[in-house]
């Protein structure tokens, strides 16, 4: 299990961070932060009157890494998976988001602080599932 | 409509740099949050809270309100159905597969190598997929 105390505390920081943008967003424009739904949108879905503002949306949240590691250091981020597993898990994450409506940022973020049953369901199951799968390439079947 | 643009940017700007301090564009690091059996890794227990915080307040300001720049807030929708159910757990299985969900990814494209837009790729094939299928027949 990974104590390190200084970890924990950037991910609560991080998170603040995350639920201030979430916050922002939804208090400035009456929308949700959720990142799945707002990238649909963005290709071709929902009322056009919103694509400038998902578009700009998206310049920040690409953009503003590319500044900030800039400003600070590259994180040493590891992508252990294989290429053919990485585009399974690129279809699976694209078609799912969109048939459940959303993803860690909608009904995680957004949805659970605002108490919604529908969201803690989705929650649920792709949390399980998650656990699900990792244990399962992992401990069982291996190579994860 | 200039100032929806403004918020939004501003809105992405910190929701991404929050990816990046908290390290959730690491896939290795969420992952591991979904070990329990590994060396797990409670972390993103720490996000999922922090970002709690500013959001149950958010909803608690909205309600006789209306948004700075909008006429309303989104109504909460509550059917708990199949394609819920399903949809999270697909997108449960590519999250666990790959350590990556929507935001994170898009956060560190800049610097995440080519796996990370072998992934985006297919996500984005993904909602395309939906759109043609499911999608086609019946708003998501």
């Amino acid at each position: 299990m990974n104590l390190n105390i200084a970890d924990w505390m950037m991910g609560l920081g991080g998170g603040l961070l995350i639920g201030l943008a979430s916050a922002l967003y939804l208090l400035g424009n009456g929308r949700i932060a959720r990142i799945s739904g707002l990238l649909g949108g963005a290709l071709g879905q929902g009322p056009n009157r919103f694509l400038g503002e998902r578009f700009a949306f998206f310049v920040g949240l690409i953009g503003a890494p590319f500044v900030w590691i800039s400003l600070t250091h590259v994180p040493a981020i590891t992508v252990a998976t294989s290429p053919a597993i990485l585009i399974l898990a690129g279809l699976l994450v694209g078609f799912g988001t969109q048939m459940g409506s959303g993803c860690t940022s909608g009904h995680g973020v957004c949805g659970l602080s605002r108490f919604s049953p529908r969201s803690a369901a989705a929650v649920a199951v792709f949390m399980a599932v998650g656990v699900l799968t990792v244990t399962l390439g992992r401990h069982v079947i291996g190579g994860l | 409509m200039r100032r929806r643009i403004l918020i939004a940017l501003a809105a992405g700007s910190i929701f991404g740099i929050g990816l990046v301090v908290s390290d959730m564009v690491n896939p290795a690091r969420v992952q591991a949050f979904l070990d329990p059996f590994g060396a797990w890794d409670p972390t993103l227990a720490f996000v999922m809270g922090g970002a709690m915080i500013p959001m149950l307040i958010a909803w608690a300001l909205t309600s006789n309100r209306s948004p700075l720049f909008g006429c309303g807030f989104p109504a909460m929708r509550t059917e708990i159905d199949g394609k819920l159910v399903s949809g999270g757990a697909m997108f449960g299985a590519g999250w666990g597969l790959a350590g990556f969900c929507p935001g994170p990814a898009l956060a560190a494209l800049s610097f995440g190598g080519g796996g990370l837009f072998l992934f985006v790729a297919a996500m984005l094939a993904g909602i395309g997929a939906f759109r043609l299928t499911v999608g086609a027949r019946a708003p998501a």
